[in-house]
């Protein structure tokens, strides 16, 4: 066999399950508190300060790292269990999720002891938002093009040039970016990029809002003038980026935020057929539930191989691609169903609300972190075709 | 399960590597690999691998017959193996004893009725059974006053119209008339007609998974070997795209219908969960052997629409193998109702407890 994929029936594990309940628990109290309304999904411009540090007092941040930078050395299942239900529910993670996700577990690999100390238990805690800087005006998916510049100066380095599609950027804390420090070898076109712990809010970075067809200012531009990075805030090799970029791959590409992104129309689907839904919508609902579960046996297959410290490089991938081709085609489908939806179903109004910013939202789920034809190529590579 | 430490489906493996290869069997037009096949898979007790040693079979695990199934699917197995191992098992849950030979189970779709009668006898037509024209025996579900039975029933008691299916293996109508079975017994309690279309769904479901993991290999094989425009066609970006797509595919098959069979291994009965499972894993497989084939068929052009190539046996297989126990259309609507009677606010738990 050129392809052996595994997709292990791995089961979420009794403790996962205690913990389910105490989410849903929290998320029904902050709803009833008027945190956030569960049926408003446009939670991406919805900045909760407040309820990011509640959530980091309930130890559900940084939940896999280690106890002496704040964390709870609890499983990735478990992380995987907080990580869709606060999903499902619409939760406002925008401030923290980046953080938890992704830039937590890079300085944890690469930051010296002195900054883990600093910055890892303030994530923990709620109170850090991180935003990614990859994307470049002209360098997007084709990330080893990146051009702003880091130049070596004394005690550090000064930036200039400007990342581009950066979420949150205009509330985080922190970035973690990649700048140019040599440039490209003819043998190898991605050397020369490092990796770069930057300090938001300072003088020399300009971030410029960036208006979204969803009508949202969630991503932005972010412009460098001779912004100033001391040689502590390097994160790995000088030059060696390439070499970092790829290993926490499998995590981000792979969870449930991968699928769930448009899931409130499915439920929304659900109530306005009521209890007898005729043929066509039955049929309907059947076939995008059967796909719903599927993709989440196989995202929390991965999650389970991740734990136990197998790398399913091609299978993460296989999940980002078909999961979100999948959220980006719900809306269409669910708009599809709604059209024999009786006019007097109590929450058809609900639904066309969320059904108009879920068709607004889809264009972009193919796109974010990862495109569709960058995932296949890496699939691709996985079975051998390049 | 890991494959590797599983010595029930390494037998299975090894016997059909050594006796159905595929290019051995597409070009043998005399069928005379079937008798050797079968005597070998006999001789291993894997027809009645699910029947426990009491009743005459070899008492293997629920997850191993699942295994060897899989297997079966990635060789395309054209003899009544999985119909056997069903057959086996649902007359195992009213403790009637299994015979030698082929088997097929009666009905095979849940539109179809099998009546028992006051007197004791089976009436009713079924549709679409698989391999009823190669059995010696039936394994009967009948409905009668007094609930639901377990037959066995001698296949040459029934009148069998042979036909032949998209993947070209024997569904047969099988039409029993006052016929009197050989063993009756009741069905446990809380068994009916649905537990055995949706077993018979896991079935199929791991048998498209394991077609699609074959049509996968063999598509990317021949990508890798096929020159056009002066090179590998596997460089060409558009069909290493269309071969992700596969892959996908092909994974989201094994996922959903290995998930299935581990909820029903471990089941203690057919409650909604596994109802979820064992439904999404047919609706899923069957959208995959539709998509996945197609893919499979698009790498190998011209070559792969012919009798002679090999990958007919796996992409029509694969679509067939949707029809039975209840298409996807069928476990759709079915799966759709359940989760409207359930609730709106009822349908992520469900889907978040497996």
């Amino acid at each position: 066999m050129t392809a052996a994929l595994r997709f292990d029936p791995i089961r979420l594990p009794p403790e996962c399950e205690q913990l389910r309940k105490e989410v849903r628990a929290f998320l029904a109290e902050e709803i009833a508190a008027g945190t956030f309304d569960p049926n408003k999904p446009n939670r991406e411009d919805t900045d909760a300060p407040e309820f990011s540090r509640r959530v980091g007092a309930k130890g559900w941040l940084g939940m896999t790292w280690p106890k002496k930078y704040g964390g709870q050395e609890r499983s990735f299942l478990e992380r995987y269990v907080v990580t869709e239900e606060m999903r499902v529910a619409n939760a406002p993670t925008r401030r923290f999720f980046v953080a938890d996700r992704q830039s937590g577990p890079v300085l944890l690999k690469y930051a010296p002891e002195h900054i883990k100390m600093d910055i890892l238990p303030r994530i923990c805690r709620g109170e850090l938002c991180f935003a990614i800087g990859m994307s470049e005006p002209n360098s997007g998916s084709d990330l080893f093009a990146a051009k702003t510049r880091a130049t070596k100066t004394d005690g550090g380095y000064l930036i200039n040039g400007s990342k581009i599609w950066t979420s949150s950027a205009h509330i985080a804390d922190y970035m973690i970016a990649i700048f140019r420090t040599s440039p490209p070898t003819k043998e190898n076109r991605r050397h020369g990029l490092t990796q770069f712990l930057v300090k938001m809010k300072q003088p020399g970075i300009e971030v410029n809002p960036i208006g979204q067809i969803t009508g949202q200012f969630e991503f932005n531009e972010v412009v460098f003038t001779d912004y100033f990075v001391p040689d502590d805030h390097v994160l790995g090799e000088i030059d060696g980026a390439w070499k970092q970029a790829t290993s926490e791959l499998a995590y981000e590409r792979s969870g449930p935020e991968r699928f769930l992104e448009t899931y409130y129309v499915l439920t929304e689907l659900v109530r306005a057929v009521g209890d007898k839904p005729d043929t066509r919508s039955a049929e309907g609902i059947g076939r995008l539930v059967a796909q719903l579960h599927t993709m989440r046996r196989m995202s929390v297959s991965v999650a389970g191989m991740l734990q136990a410290g197998k790398e399913p490089v091609v299978e993460a991938s296989i999940v980002k691609d078909i999961g979100t081709v999948w959220e980006q085609q719900l809306p269409h489908r669910v708009r599809d169903l709604a059209a024999f939806v009786e006019e007097t179903a109590s929450n058809r109004e609900t639904l066309e609300k969320q059904l108009e910013f879920a068709l607004r939202t889809a264009p972009k789920l193919t796109i974010q972190g990862g495109t569709t034809e960058v995932l296949r190529g890496i699939i691709a590579r996985g079975l051998g075709l390049r | 399960m890991a494959e590797s430490e599983n010595i029930v489906v390494e037998t299975a493996e090894k016997i059909f590597a050594d006796l159905a290869d595929a290019q051995t069997i597409n070009s043998d037009t005399t069928g005379s690999w079937k008798a050797p096949l079968w005597q070998a898979l006999s001789e291993a007790g894997l027809p009645l691998a699910w029947v426990p040693d009491d009743l005459g079979g070899s008492g293997a695990s629920l997850a191993e017959g699942f295994g060897v199934l899989n297997a079966a699917g990635r060789f395309a197995i054209a003899v009544p193996l999985a119909e056997t191992m069903l057959a086996g098992w649902l007359l195992a849950q009213a403790k009637i004893t299994s015979p030698d030979g082929e088997m097929t189970v009666v009905p095979a779709s849940p539109k179809d009725r099998i009546t028992l009668n006051a007197d004791g006898s089976l009436s009713g037509r079924a549709r679409g059974v698989p391999f009823a024209k190669a059995a010696k025996h039936f394994a009967v579900l009948a409905h009668g006053n007094g609930g639901i039975s377990i037959a066995l029933v001698d296949a040459a008691k029934g009148r069998i119209e042979a036909g032949i299916n998209v993947g070209y293996d024997n569904s047969d109508t099988v039409t029993l008339d006052k016929v009197e079975p050989i063993t009756i017994k009741p069905a446990p309690k809380g068994f009916d007609q649905t537990t055995l279309m949706l077993m018979g769904g896991v079935v199929r479901s791991l048998q498209i998974a394991g077609a699609l993991e074959s049509m996968l290999d063999i598509s990317v094989r021949y990508s890798n070997e096929r020159v056009a425009f002066e090179k590998k066609i596997s460089k060409f970006q558009a069909v290493q795209h269309n071969l992700a797509r596969l892959a996908g595919e092909s994974a989201a098959a094994l996922a959903a219908a290995t998930s299935a069979a581990d909820a029903v291994a471990n089941a203690t009965s057919f409650d909604d969960a596994v109802y979820l499972e064992a439904a999404s894993a047919k609706i899923r497989c069957a959208e995959a052997a539709e998509k996945g084939g197609a893919i499979a068929h698009q790498v190998h052009g011209a070559i792969g629409f012919t009798m002679e190539h090999i990958l007919h046996r796996y992409s029509l297989r694969a679509l067939a193998w949707r029809d039975d126990f209840g298409s996807e259309s069928h476990w759709a609507v079915e799966l759709g109702k359940r989760v409207a009677a359930r609730g709106a606010d009822e349908l992520w738990p469900l889907v978040a407890s497996r």
